[in-house]
């Protein structure tokens, strides 16, 4: 229990100051700017954007450059924020088909409509570290082709043929856990809330576990595509929809294995994962989790896998839950540790009266 | 709207930089918009997250009235565009001064993306095994 305590005003004053002079570090060293954190750090931008669940560059990177590159307690300073800020409304869903894509690849399909796009990627580079990145220079321009036009869905594909379990569409309001506490059973789509906002580190870990045999999942990388979406909402006053910006995702869609069950023939299955920005470790741990947790529609085995628990994997992925939980334990518990203080010494006296006694 | 909606202030306000009187019906106001996405991209929506979106309400002296909603936190931004979605009900000559450049602009960021992304499609091949 953490009882309040007061005082220490002038310490804590003085912390803070100590505190921003850390954050700007050596003075005679350019001060940051949020454009060159925005630009340049975009990754970080990204996953601070994903799991603070608010898509605002300027704001993540504003949050990045105030917790010293933090990026919990960066996430932390966006889910504050947001807190702040009234609901004006909801988007129509996105149209992620009609993405503006700038990568796209296959694992299932060498060669597909649209192409292997590969886009501005880790993938195939050395590892090596590129001292030439030390001396400021001008990146060159990257070249340019035939533009890259709209690509087709890969899970389009088998579905044509039935081979993937169908994806019925609904308009159906989604529950959502920023409006009411999460409650299990959570429906898939609490899941995919939970799991867009959760940390990257943990849900990485969660599919890694099912990839080596924790629950398994036996997933292809049916596509994953990164571009720009357009994002549109009902306007009441309009009395239509109109678009009111743009976002980039990243969508992961995987294909697994499925032997079929008392009620449904063989056929593929699928994961899901999207997430803002350009983030594809996060989409991609994301649709194994999504698919790991779904065996219960799927008549699929429980084998105890923390992968399959629902409550195991959303009570644990949100990392502002996580970090708030552990870190007050370093706050003042005078009070409880005094009490435990009591109890042991008063334990270690019974017992050794009682040891003194046997003899 | 959309286009006003996705311009950058800076250049918006390069292109319209002196706004007619105007009565501020709503805002500008900033909140938040959660984004849906749907299951396997195309099945039943989820709530993604949220995006930060400034809204904005006015009304010309000539009765005519402008919303907008614009991506972001910037409330001239907002305003801006409220009072240019007002004009444009009565006067077209702001589609060829503000709206098409902001239009041609979009096109060639667009093109210019699309076209590096174009450059890096691969051809793989797949390695036939046990080949001597």
């Amino acid at each position: 229990m953490y009882v309040a305590v007061k005082g220490g005003e002038r310490a804590i004053d003085n912390a803070h100051a100590f505190l921003a002079e850390e954050r700007r570090g050596d003075p005679s060293v350019p001060e940051l700017s949020l454009a060159q954190i925005r630009e340049q750090m975009a990754l970080a931008v990204n996953r601070v954007m994903a799991e603070g669940s608010l898509y605002d560059p300027d704001l993540a990177a504003l949050a990045i450059k105030q917790a010293r590159g933090d990026l919990i307690e960066a996430i932390f300073l966006i889910r504050a924020y947001r807190t702040t800020l009234p609901r004006l409304g909801h988007s129509r869903p996105i149209d992620t088909g009609a993405m503006a894509a700038v990568r796209r690849v296959s694992a299932t399909y060498k060669d597909l409509p649209g192409g292997q796009v590969l886009g501005p990627t880790f993938d195939y580079t050395h590892r090596l570290i590129d001292f030439a990145l030390a001396a400021e220079g001008e990146a060159p321009e990257a070249p340019k082709a035939q533009p890259l036009g709209p690509v087709p869905r890969v899970t389009g594909f088998l579905d044509r043929e039935g081979l993937i379990e169908a994806e019925p569409a609904s308009d159906a309001t989604p529950r959502d856990l920023t409006r009411e506490p999460m409650e299990l059973p959570a429906d898939r789509a609490l899941r995919l809330q939970a799991l867009a906002r959760g940390d990257e580190g943990f849900v990485l870990s969660l599919a890694y576990s099912s990839q080596r045999g924790y629950g398994r999942t036996h997933p292809f990388v049916g596509e994953l595509r990164i571009g720009e979406v357009a994002v549109e909402m009902d306007i009441p006053e309009l009395g239509f929809a109109v678009e009111i910006g743009e976002i980039t995702v990243t969508e992961c869609e995987t294909v697994n294995q499925f032997m079929g069950s008392k009620t449904q023939p063989p056929q593929f299955t699928r994961g899901y994962g999207l997430v803002f920005g350009q983030s594809e470790r996060k989409a991609i741990s994301m649709s194994l989790v999504d698919r790991a947790l779904r065996w219960e529609e799927l008549g699929e085995e429980n084998t105890g896998a923390p992968v399959q628990d629902a409550e195991f994997v959303l009570m644990h992925s949100d990392n502002i839950q996580a970090t708030g939980f552990l870190e007050h334990i370093k706050l003042p518990h005078y009070v409880d540790f005094q009490s435990e203080l009591e109890l042991v010494r008063k334990m270690r006296r019974e017992a050794m009266a009682g040891r003194e006694a046997a003899e | 709207m959309g286009l006003l909606a996705r311009a950058d202030a800076t250049r918006l306000a390069a292109l319209f930089p002196d706004l007619p009187e105007h009565a501020l019906l709503r805002g500008p106001e900033t909140g938040a918009v959660m984004v849906r996405g749907r299951q396997g991209g195309t099945g039943a929506p989820f709530n993604l997250g949220e995006m930060s979106v400034t809204r904005c309400s006015v009304q010309l002296a000539s009765g005519a009235v402008g919303h907008a909603h614009v991506q972001g936190r910037d409330k001239a931004h907002a305003r801006r565009a409220a009072v240019i979605d007002a004009l444009l009900q009565g006067d077209d000559s702001l589609r060829a001064t503000v709206l098409k450049p902001l239009a041609e602009a979009e096109a060639a960021r667009r093109q210019a993306r699309a076209a590096k992304a174009g450059a890096t499609k691969v051809e793989f091949f797949t390695m036939v095994r046990g080949e001597d």
